[in-house]
């Protein structure tokens, strides 16, 4: 059996967990896929995160993705950070750079098994903000520059690929390699507030070629959370990666209140496993719940199954499909082969199921938007600065050992 | 290398699964995996044994499979998850 088939009947602990330490944001992005701003008043406290910490280091979960919402403005967030790695928890969290101040640089760059990932969304100020928010570039960049200074290489830069910044792949790569840094990229996905501004943002059909030309081009030298799997169509090339969905079978996410979700992109009730404060704790979830199990059953191709493109796509991306109101077992909505259309042309309006979970903070526009001279993303608030990724640095030569 | 004794690394953590095993380095922070549970028990076996062949067979692999384990625990210590101790 090979073992991407081992996969998906699920494993005993998750490859790739990602964690988000709280809904608490200073930026505001248009298509942040938690919905984050306001802290929710039930987030763990500094204690339930240690008891958390304990159980995966019991599990042998190696490292986390530690995201949120913005995870370092929790006041204990560089006490968890401690604690996790004393415990054998590697981790490696995202963060706009709001406190990567160059004290906090240089002590990251002196600690073992934590990496940074920094986000942004444009090559240039204008199409960050754009997305962002006004002073998030600038704010990213004095990050960078600050781990640069202390000495921290090969920290991520993670950019979420939109119709905005496709164009702008190579000066990413470009900032990237000036750092020493690594590019990370990652598809846009209709969650949280990005399903308001899904229609706007996400690529085109000749960017997703030119995406998959250049993610063909540059190979494994960047990473991509094997985000874009459902590209493999497009060639006879396939990008690295498991291609495989991975929710409750090898990935899953931890909310800050607890909630379990079997994917990081699919933070809704009809996705909810359990919580982690519940008997049993999160392993429980993980091994026992109703939800997790069902996903490792075979699942079916549906109306994809007799498509000659579906061993490549393996009909594409859960989260995608469901906030844009498709069928599970059909096709991506991002579908190369053009499927999709005639099925979100039967999509009714209102029938699209809305994120549930939403800690935008509502009190007001509190920023005004950056004009690129394009359509202008609806009327969004703030929100948060994150992205995360399943499977991130999860290595494709996973045949290579036997 | 057949004739050293080798450990698994210090840095590398072993996570049982049904398949065989995860494999984590620390060090270099790279998963891969053990795709059998017996390359599992030569690899935890490897620091009890005085050599490699010996290792083989202490773990009980038939002799006819020796020479694919041997060429897998050399890529194996050339990805540094095993090491010469």
């Amino acid at each position: 059996m090979k073992l991407v088939e081992h996969f998906k009947e699920g494993l005993g602990g998750p490859i790739c967990l990602t964690w988000e330490l709280t809904y608490a944001c200073n930026l505001a992005c248009e298509h942040c896929l938690s919905s984050s701003g306001r802290r929710d008043p039930r987030e763990l406290s500094t204690d339930e995160c240690k008891a958390v910490i304990d159980e995966l280091q019991r599990m042998q979960v190696f490292y986390v993705n530690i995201g949120g919402g913005e995870p370092t403005v929790r006041p204990d967030f560089w006490e968890l950070l401690d604690y996790a790695v004393d415990h054998g928890v590697g981790v490696k969290f995202s963060t706009n750079g709001v406190r990567l101040t160059p004290d906090r640089a240089k002590q990251l760059a002196a600690t073992d098994y934590v990496d940074v990932q920094i986000s942004i969304d444009g090559a240039t100020r204008e199409v960050n903000d754009h997305v962002r928010g006004p002073g998030s570039y600038d704010m990213a960049i004095r990050a960078m520059d600050n781990l640069a200074a202390a000495g921290f290489t090969g920290f991520k830069i993670s950019v979420v690929m939109t119709r905005q910044n496709v164009d702008q792949l190579d000066e990413f790569q470009a900032i990237a390699d000036a750092y020493g840094a690594q590019l990370r990229i990652t598809r846009l996905r209709p969650s949280g507030r990005g399903a308001d501004v899904w229609d706007e943002l996400h690529p085109t059909q000749a960017q997703q070629l030119q995406l998959y030309n250049w993610l063909v081009a540059h190979g494994e030298d960047v990473l991509t959370g094997d985000s874009f799997f459902h590209l493999n169509a497009l060639g006879s090339t396939p990008l690295p990666g498991l291609n495989l969905c991975g929710a409750g079978r090898v990935v899953c996410l931890i909310d800050p209140v607890g909630d379990v979700y079997a994917c990081p992109f699919a933070i809704h009730d009809a996705f909810l496993a359990g919580n982690v404060l519940s008997t049993g704790g999160f392993e429980h979830v993980w091994r026992h719940s109703e939800l997790f199990t069902e996903l490792r059953q075979p699942q079916s191709g549906g109306a994809c199954t007799s498509c000659s493109a579906y061993d490549s796509c393996q009909g594409g991306c859960m989260a995608a499909k469901f906030f844009t109101g498709l069928p599970l077992d059909g096709p991506d909505p991002e579908c190369v082969k053009g499927k999709a259309e005639p099925a979100l042309e039967l999509v009714g309006a209102g029938s699209t199921p809305r994120p549930d979970k939403d800690h935008s903070r509502t009190a007001g526009r509190t920023q005004a938007p950056v004009s690129l001279g394009m359509p202008t993303p609806r009327a969004a608030v703030p929100d948060r600065a994150c992205d995360t990724s399943p499977l991130a640095g999860l290595q494709a030569d996973t045949e290579r050992t036997f | 290398m057949p004739e050293r004794p080798y450990r698994l690394s210090p840095d590398v953590s072993l996570r049982p699964e049904p398949f065989g095993a995860l494999v984590y380095d620390y060090a270099t922070r790279r998963l891969s995996f053990l795709k059998t549970p017996m390359l599992v028990a030569v690899v935890r076996e490897l620091a009890n044994q005085p050599d490699v062949p010996t290792t083989l067979d202490a773990a009980g692999v038939p002799d006819g499979e020796h020479a694919r384990y041997l060429d897998a625990l050399a890529g194996l210590a050339e990805a540094g998850t095993i090491q010469p101790r």
